[in-house]
């Protein structure tokens, strides 16, 4: 393993996580990777997010960063000569934030719900709010692929990252619920963006397995009830 | 004149962040009162998504979400930067203008909850301010160092508006005693001239907001 400075505090079944991997693979920067236990987590994670004792945290020499999409930002940022994640125009920067903020804000929280919620009514609430997005998401591609393969037009960018980290999560509930999130009648275009994105080298290699994750899944929902039940 | 409108309130924290950067930056723009009661058509359209202010048009394009609107509005006019130039210095910036956006609610709780409820949101409020006090701010004069930046833009309102809504319900949560590097924080952000010329009237505030508590606290029994 080569010595390096940079390393990513973490776990490998995060969306959020993956995002900092994906953005270094982007940059072509080596990393070192610390899984992290979120049931018992270390003093090293305690240290460097005092605030929100959160992952992703991104260690970079003496320096630690976190939030995901700050942490996308600082590295697209230093490693400034490597392919550009955000993209360049100032408006397409806002589009581009505005869907990573929608995305995390209003779209996540519904897949959770689909994922850990019990009852039919939250359930249906949350399937309702995540297939709006998906229509949401699939017109936001026409306009921002301009005719490209990804969201950040020939290479994967901000968007593609923000939204193609939950891929094997949403493979993973369209397993569990029997439904079809990304649709080839309805989100014809987001279908093939998202077998683009998977192939994707530097993607491939951080995309976890539906049937490890499905199974990561039900292991997760048995001890988040039993921490409700107590 | 560049061609630039503000959609906004003038009794919206989100649409004071947008008012001062531009003003910090000395950007010329329209403003353009929207009365979130009878939303006009004009918004509707602009912001389908989520149907708030602010939105900002700059030659007919549109940037909602106002911490989306101050990066827009940094990186467009880099006079008076609101940013650091140093990667991860923006990185610390933007981590707590991230924790104002999302804390806004929870600190804000104290102010519409009742009860036991109430009690359990002061004691998030208090934590949310000991974050701020101890991580954020340590021992800078601001957020942004030695001149505000993003994350005083952001956090502002705990500067404007939190002591009208102390008063109103008649619990403090931001004390000397507790957290006297906030308190001096507030002080000096107030005394910016920028910031002082642009803050709504103080009796105005109040009296608008008391009648919101009324609102709101007579429902919250139901």
């Amino acid at each position: 393993m080569a010595e390096t400075d940079v390393k990513i505090l973490g776990t490998r079944s995060s969306p959020f996580v993956m995002r900092s991997q994906i953005a270094l693979k982007i940059k072509s920067v080596d990393y070192e990777f610390l899984e992290e236990n979120l049931v018992k987590k270390s003093i090293l994670l305690l240290q460097s997010n005092p605030v929100h004792k959160k992952v992703p945290v991104l260690i970079h020499g003496d320096k630690l960063i976190c939030e995901s999409l700050v942490i996308i930002q600082y590295i697209d940022e230093t490693w400034s000569s490597g392919p550009s994640i955000l993209p360049s125009d100032l408006y397409d920067r806002a589009v581009a934030r505005f869907w990573a903020n929608y995305i995390d804000q209003t779209w996540f929280p519904s897949l959770f719900a689909l994922l850990f919620t019990k009852g039919e009514e939250a359930k249906g609430k949350a399937i309702k709010q995540l297939l709006a997005g998906m229509e949401l998401f699939e017109d936001a591609f026409k306009k921002c692929s301009k005719g490209k393969a990804f969201f950040g037009g020939d290479s994967i960018g901000y968007i593609d990252i923000t939204l193609g980290c939950f891929l094997a999560w949403i493979r993973v509930s369209e397993k569990f619920n029997g439904l079809a999130i990304l649709d080839t009648e309805k989100t014809p275009y987001l279908v093939s963006w998202a077998e683009k994105f998977c192939a994707d080298s530097t993607v491939k290699e951080v995309m976890p397995e539906v049937d490890k994750l499905a199974e990561f899944a039900i292991k997760l929902e048995a001890h988040m009830n039993a921490s409700a039940s107590n | 004149m560049e061609d630039l409108k503000l959609h906004g309130s003038m009794s919206s924290v989100f649409t004071y962040r947008v008012i001062w950067a531009l003003k910090l930056k000395g950007v010329n723009f329209e403003f353009i009162e929207e009365d979130m009661t009878n939303k006009s058509d004009l918004l509707l359209k602009y912001n389908p998504v989520y149907k708030k202010i602010p939105v900002l048009v700059h030659g007919g394009k549109l940037i909602v979400e106002s911490s989306i609107i101050l990066e827009y509005i940094e990186e467009t006019w880099p006079q008076n930067p609101l940013l650091p130039a140093d990667p991860y210095e923006k990185a610390v910036a933007r981590f707590w203008s991230k924790f104002a956006d999302n804390k806004i609610l929870t600190l804000y709780g104290f102010f519409v909850k009742v009860g036991e409820e109430q009690e359990k949101a002061v004691q998030e409020g208090l934590e949310i301010l000991r974050n701020l006090e101890e991580h954020g701010l340590g021992d800078k004069k601001f957020f942004g160092g030695e001149t505000i930046g993003l994350a005083d833009v952001g956090l502002g309102w705990i500067a404007q508006w939190l002591a009208v809504l102390e008063e109103i319900v008649g619990i403090k949560l931001l004390e000397e005693s507790k957290f006297p590097r906030l308190f001096e924080w507030r002080k000096n952000f107030k005394e910016i001239p920028i910031i002082k010329e642009n803050v709504p009237d103080r009796d105005e505030m109040m009296a608008s907001i008391k009648i919101r508590h009324e609102k709101i606290t007579a429902t919250a029994h139901d």
